[in-house]
């Protein structure tokens, strides 16, 4: 098999997992949900091992639990009686030990958990590229339709009400995408990295950028160029290609920091 | 007395946030054109009100009646808009009225910021944000404004020009307003009714009414000075107007 041919479905589906991650790693960033997209990943881990157990595709049980969690978590904020990054960091933290013990108690099954925490974009073929670029789309679509509505619950979600937009469900809208999302990139990055890949393209977009749209956009581009880079740095230096994803796009983001404006 | 039937009737309406009670058993009736200003020390529960008219604030008990088809405009106290969101002036207001650029730029010449349409939101003064908010508010064609201390962060002179820009607005827009204060000084010129709540209504009617109500100063204690200032201004406001009649009335406390 060709470099190319080999290359190819990794490359595609990372570039899909770094188109979407801009917009919503903006979300992320105005919103200030970084903790709550850590929550969602290391989550994700256990829902991975819940759905190797049952014998479940991947991708469907990590989904679904990934949005369940989403869910909970909105309803769980109501009820805490102490500060949400308090209850996020117990969850976070929770969820990230039981999956990597779950992965471990796996009987029969060879689980890589190092792909899981840190990513096996490498490994990943056409199947693969199939569901994320429909998750891709599906978010794409949905921000699309819904952008004002999203935008406006971000600024004020009082003004944005007495304007008629449905404040709860397009703030459990966003929650949603951003599990679907974070559920597809659990193979790209792996679940202990993927909200760098949300926040480090859109931090760099910020200064660049004088428009929402502007920023979703060129946090797009950035988090793509980081793949391409880390994947041309994982296969000549043969690192991790997770790590090296992450690595560039800090280094992307350095870089934009130089940029004169 | 108003007759007309009311844009907005809150009855016995009860909200309780976290351990406390926020609101207890409070009515309150808005009428078209009315300006009513809702005065009280801070944390007395005027915000969860005007919330609660609004919409925004789910009630423990009792009922909150809209007109049906009532058009809302809302000015927050402030708002929390976070450094890394590149937003101008004109698609702050866009979010409010996407498809009307021309409507847009007539708001903010009306509020007389037309020249900060292209600014990032962030870099703008108190005294400007206000005026964007009064903007976005504006462009709903409301047939109520909320005013949640409109005049915050806003220097002396800046707020009397606040406040003629809102009685002419009122004027021409024929619109109630509902505007909230905790500072005797802004009770304005044009109030129709003082509603003073401690979380329940202490008491309410006409501002010369209300500054004859023993209620109104336990409210305020420690600011006599203050109580003084707005009974001068309530005196040159019976001269201006005499319409009202001693409509104050003395709610017991709870």
């Amino acid at each position: 098999m060709s470099t190319i041919e080999l290359l190819l479905p990794p490359l595609l589906a990372g570039l899909a997992v770094a188109l979407v991650a801009g917009p919503m790693g903006a979300f992320v960033i105005w919103r200030r949900m970084a903790f709550f997209g850590d929550t969602l990943a290391h989550g994700a881990l256990l829902g991975a091992a819940a759905g190797i157990a049952a014998g479940v595709a991947l991708y469907p049980s990590v989904v679904a639990f990934s949005m369940a969690l989403a869910l909970l978590l909105v309803l769980l904020q109501r009820q805490f009686p102490l500060p949400t990054d308090t209850l996020l960091g117990i969850v976070s933290h929770t969820t990230l030990a039981a999956g990597v013990i779950a992965v471990s108690l796996l009987p029969g099954v060879q689980v890589d958990l190092f792909a899981f925490l840190f990513g096996d974009l490498l490994a990943v073929g056409w199947p693969d590229v199939a569901w994320l670029a429909g998750g891709a789309l599906v978010i794409l679509t949905l921000l699309t339709l819904r952008w004002r509505e999203l935008l406006s619950i971000t600024v004020d979600e009082d003004m944005a009400r007495v304007e008629g937009v449905p404040v709860t469900t397009t703030r459990i809208l966003l929650m949603l995408m951003l599990a679907l999302l974070i559920a597809g990139a659990i193979r790209t990055v792996g679940v202990l990295l993927i909200t760098s890949l949300l926040i480090i393209p859109a931090a760099g977009a910020r200064r660049l950028s004088q428009t929402p749209e502007q920023m979703a956009a060129l946090a797009s581009v950035l988090g793509m160029v980081a793949v391409c880079g880390g994947l041309t740095l994982s296969w000549f230096a043969d690192t991790p290609v997770g790590p090296s994803i992450v690595v560039t796009a800090a280094a992307v983001f350095v870089a934009s920091l130089a940029v004169n404006r | 007395m108003d007759a007309s039937e009311p844009l907005v009737a809150v009855r016995g309406a009860c909200v309780t946030l976290g351990d406390t009670r926020a609101l207890e058993h409070v009515d309150l009736e808005i009428h078209p054109g009315e300006i009513v200003t809702l005065l009280g020390p801070n944390g007395a529960g005027k915000t969860t009100l005007a919330r609660a008219v609004l919409g925004s604030q789910p009630l423990d008990a009792g009922e909150v009646w809209r007109k049906p088809g009532l058009r809302m405009g809302y000015m927050p106290q402030r708002i929390h808009l976070d450094r890394t969101l590149p937003l101008t002036v004109d698609r702050f207001l866009w979010l409010g009225a996407p498809e009307k650029p021309a409507q847009r730029l007539q708001a903010l010449e009306r509020t007389g910021i037309a020249q900060l349409a292209p600014r990032p939101v962030q870099k703008l003064s108190g005294g400007e944000m206000q005026r964007v908010l009064l903007a976005r508010a504006l462009l709903r064609k409301p047939d109520l404004l909320v005013l949640d201390e409109p005049a915050q962060g806003v220097d002396v002179a800046g707020q009397s020009q606040l406040y003629q820009l809102l009685s002419g607005i009122r004027d021409e827009l024929g619109c109630a307003i509902l505007m909230i204060s905790h500072d005797l000084h802004l009770v304005m010129a044009a109030t129709d009714q003082v509603i003073c709540m401690q979380h329940h209504v202490c008491c309410s009617g006409t501002p010369e009414a209300v500054r004859r109500n023993p209620a109104f100063h336990d409210l305020f204690p420690g600011h006599s000075e203050l109580v003084r200032q707005l009974a001068v201004y309530t005196h040159e406001h019976d001269h201006a107007h005499d319409l009202h009649g001693d409509g104050a009335e003395h709610h017991e406390h709870h």
